[in-house]
């Protein structure tokens, strides 16, 4: 990539810095740059410190990188927070109200509310506006088409808004180009097609309209909920019940409710709230509901670190619940994948009449990425797998089958459905006769092997006899995918690894992919290489050396890079 | 009216004298003479001897886990209006495992049908107290007595605009059918408590118990169940005098109605198809 730019923007909760990331990104997408922009953002409403961490190119972005060139700071505290970060020719664009120490010999460009905006009333959008117009002309970006994206955003706030937006973005691009900058995005060309800009769980949400989902309940908790307000905001316009529960408890039993009723239904939560859904989650399990959840993790245990990333829950996943249940867990890499698996998840949970666990984490979801049309399928298939017309006989909900699947019908349409928690007889009735346990347990189990042949889901990058090896799964893709990249860049020939689809787990494949490497690490968000069990469980052989990280900060690539140095 | 023999389950396993029997017996004729066909009926259970009342009925059945019979039966009430709904729970499973579930079921107003089997005891695990039990009552986990008091799950209720809530006794079958038959009928949540003695577990609160006490609350002179106050008396009521029947009403908006969703008809007639590239033009 030619170029490579890092902006980072800090505030306080409230003050506008997602406001700023956004307008300005999409302005750059617009423009032809390709962006990838993550969130770190503290368990609070307003004050504290926040950033956003805004990377742009002429090349395709797998992940965040670290490095500033354009730092902003809307309060004093994001200077000393990132200063150090900042590149020898870096440059501090700055509210002149909030900022008044900086790094001494530092290049700077002020901004001052009252200049920009004179209305009092409109300070916060005169900084807001003025920041995001300064880093276009910084970097010689045009304004018109800012001007446009500003009336499209705000014009159902009235024209006063609009227009102070306008004013204040126009004396921004002015400060901003008189000031100058020695890096340049003119010479970016617009693309063919336009491109889209969303984040992962904005792309899990569309998934699963695209799936068919007609029924979706939860309860808010961070980071699940952008999933659940991505739903919320389009229920309308696509006919979908979203239901806020009491209660995680109440969230997955009224899912399992709408299912069981015939229509494809989804819930979700974060690392506590999924624990609260476990009971139910071995009812689905039972009663052969099919169920999509969506796990979205943050550091435990307990509440842990609340709006921070991890991917610590997969050992729990792989498990959760009492007795032996069947249940499929995938985890996508990129929003694209992330799209792709809900069709897959919805499928598989017809089809096999299971819940499908999609496991995805706060990186996951607040990473917003250029992407193109062509990453996303033209159209997505949808299979009910529900059994119809007349049935032979009276009607069994688990009639015994070799695949372990009984014909599903839905009440209403047809013969009565007995569905049940307790152990049943084929007709759904509850029993206590061991001999039909048994029968009926490994009816259940049996599932699992028809879906073994289903799942794959890898993806692997670099050279096939590379000696190192790093294998990956879920959001870890991105920064694996650019270390790696970068290590066959410097002479050093590597290969990546990413499992996307975790349970049943593919062995033989995996295996395969992996083939034999003179070293193969794992590169995972936890303290204790949970994937590393499961491959050490599933296939017998391990990693000769573990990348972990569990800060609650995401991967870098470099973050990988140094680890791996530091182990050779 | 329909032929009882249609709604035949299978065997029970319930105690002889159940009060459960008289409650399925009387369920039973108020869905014959409604003329509900068990392929339009959806019976959510929990768990509990309660949460075996859909398989001694020949019904659409979906026998959950504890505590949770609500939302299973919201969910299915949202997916399919076209089918009567009724969540069946003990006074375990409904006013403490899933007493949550009740509070936000009081607030939403799904057009479905709750009865709880209240028999103040837990039987399926031999015996403790239930959120129902009276102070005093003794079992081998409170050997001196409950010691608080029982929750006034119909008080709440009415606190809570339950748009319909009422109280029957399973010793009183005829009595049970015409709630059972108007529980049913009413559009909106309907809350219909069932006194149903256990004859293995309560000694103390009998069928002669109950008989002595319960009245019929339609008796009182000029009794309005829309008078919120009146109903608040009569919901709190509890000792020497029991009252049974309708007790409040309410009527208001139901759930179906605040989701847009729905204004084209249940879900489960939809199979919506949604063109990728209309999906993904938000982003752009």
């Amino acid at each position: 990539m030619a170029i490579d730019l890092n902006i980072v923007i800090g505030g306080a909760a409230g003050q506008g810095v997602h406001t700023i990331t956004a307008l300005v990104a999409k302005l750059m997408v617009r423009q032809g740059c390709q962006v990838l922009y993550v969130q770190d953002y503290q368990s609070r409403i307003r004050g504290g410190h926040l950033f956003n961490r805004l990377r742009i190119s002429d090349a395709p972005l797998a992940a965040s990188r670290e490095g500033i060139d354009l730092l902003v700071a809307l309060n004093q505290e994001t200077v000393p927070r990132h200063q150090e970060e900042l590149s020898p020719e870096g440059l501090i664009v700055y509210d002149a109200s909030a900022v008044t120490d900086l790094p001494q010999g530092t290049e700077t460009l002020a901004l001052n509310a009252d200049e920009i905006l004179p209305d009092k009333k409109a300070a916060e959008v005169a900084i807001n506006a003025g920041v995001s117009g300064a880093l276009l002309g910084l970097l010689q970006l045009p304004l018109a088409p800012f001007l446009s994206l500003l009336q499209e955003t705000f014009r159902s706030k009235g024209d006063e808004v609009v227009g102070w937006n306008r004013q204040a973005a126009t004396q921004g691009h002015q400060k901003g180009t008189a000031r100058g900058y020695q890096h340049s995005l003119a010479a970016i060309q617009a693309p063919g097609q336009p491109r889209l800009l969303l984040n992962g769980h904005e792309a899990i949400a569309v998934g699963a309209l695209a799936a068919g989902l007609q029924f979706v309940s939860g309860y808010p908790m961070t980071p699940w909920s952008s999933v659940l307000n991505a739903l919320g905001s389009r229920a309308e316009k696509w006919g979908v019940v979203v239901e806020q529960a009491e209660d995680e408890i109440a969230a997955i039993n009224m899912a399992i409710g709408a299912s069981y009723t015939g229509v494809r239904a989804m819930t979700g939560s974060s690392g506590g709230g999924f624990a609260l859904m476990v009971e139910a989650l071995g009812l689905a399990s039972c009663s052969e509901t099919p169920l999509v959840i969506v796990e979205a993790q943050r550091p435990g245990p307990s509440t842990g670190l609340p709006t921070r990333t991890s991917q610590d829950d997969l050992a729990f996943l792989l498990s959760a619940g009492q007795g032996d249940s069947p249940r499929v867990v995938l985890a996508p890499g990129s929003a694209p994948q992330g799209f792709a698996l809900m069709a897959k998840a919805f499928n598989l949970a017809d089809r096999y009449q299971v819940p499908v666990i999609v496991i995805t984490d706060q990186y996951f979801g607040d990473t917003t990425v250029t992407c193109e049309a062509r990453d996303f399928p033209a159209e997505v298939t949808i299979d009910r797998a529900l059994a119809a017309g007349e049935a032979p006989g009276p009607y069994e909900r688990y009639a015994y089958t070799d695949s372990g699947v009984s014909p599903r019908r839905r009440p209403g349409f047809g013969p009565v459905v007995v569905a049940d928690s307790d152990e049943h007889t084929p007709d759904g009735h509850l029993t206590e006769d061991l001999a039909v346990r048994i029968k009926m347990h490994d009816k259940r189990l049996r599932k699992l092997q028809g879906l073994a042949q289903e799942l794959q889901g890898i993806t692997t990058a670099g050279p096939e006899d590379a000696p190192l090896t790093l294998a990956c799964w879920g959001s870890s893709a991105g920064p694996v995918a650019e270390a790696v990249a970068r290590l066959n860049t410097e002479k050093t020939p590597a290969r990546m690894v990413h499992l996307s689809e975790l349970w049943p787990f593919p062995a033989a494949a995996v295996n395969q992919a992996l083939g034999h490497p003179k070293k193969l690490v794992m590169v995972e968000m936890n303290a204790t290489g949970q994937c590393n069990r499961l491959l050490r469980q599933e296939t017998g052989r391990t990693a000769d050396h573990l990348v972990l990280k569990y800060d609650g900060a995401p991967f870098t690539p470099e973050y990988i890079l140094r680890a791996l140095a530091g182990e050779a | 009216m329909l032929s009882l023999d249609l709604y035949q389950g299978i065997e029970s396993a319930w105690c002889p004298g159940c009060g459960n029997f008289g409650m399925l017996k009387a369920f039973k004729q108020a869905l014959a003479e409604l003329e509900i066909r068990p392929e339009n009926l959806v019976v959510v259970s929990g768990i509990g001897q309660s949460g075996k009342f859909p398989h001694y009925l020949k019904c659409n059945t979906f026998n959950g886990i504890h505590g949770r019979t609500l939302p299973v039966a919201t969910g299915c009430h949202l997916a399919n209006q076209a089918l009567q709904v009724v969540a069946t729970a003990g006074d375990g499973d409904c006013y403490g495992e899933g007493g949550n579930h009740l509070l936000a079921t009081l607030r939403r107003n799904p057009d479905l049908t709750l009865v709880v089997h209240n028999n103040q005891v837990y039987g399926l695990t031999k015996g403790q107290a239930s959120p129902t039990s009276d102070p005093g009552f003794k079992t081998a986990l409170q050997p001196h007595g409950v010691p608080y008091p029982p929750l006034h799950a119909l008080a709440l209720a009415v606190a809570q605009d339950c748009s319909w809530m009422g109280r029957g006794f399973a010793g009183r079958p005829e009595h049970l059918t015409d709630l059972y038959k108007q529980a049913l009928t009413h559009r909106g949540f309907a809350l219909l408590e069932v006194l149903q003695p256990c004859v293995s577990f309560n000694k103390i609160n009998t069928y002669q118990w109950y008989e002595k006490r319960v009245y019929e609350v339609d008796q009182e002179p000029d009794y309005d169940p829309e008078n919120e106050l009146w109903a608040y008396q009569k919901a709190k009521e509890w000792g020497e005098r029991i009252p049974i029947g309708v007790i409040y009403r309410h009527p208001r908006p139901t759930l179906a109605e605040t989701h847009p969703a729905l204004a084209a008809g249940p879900l489960v007639g939809q199979e919506p198809q949604r063109p990728v590239r209309e999906l993904l033009s938000d982003f752009y």
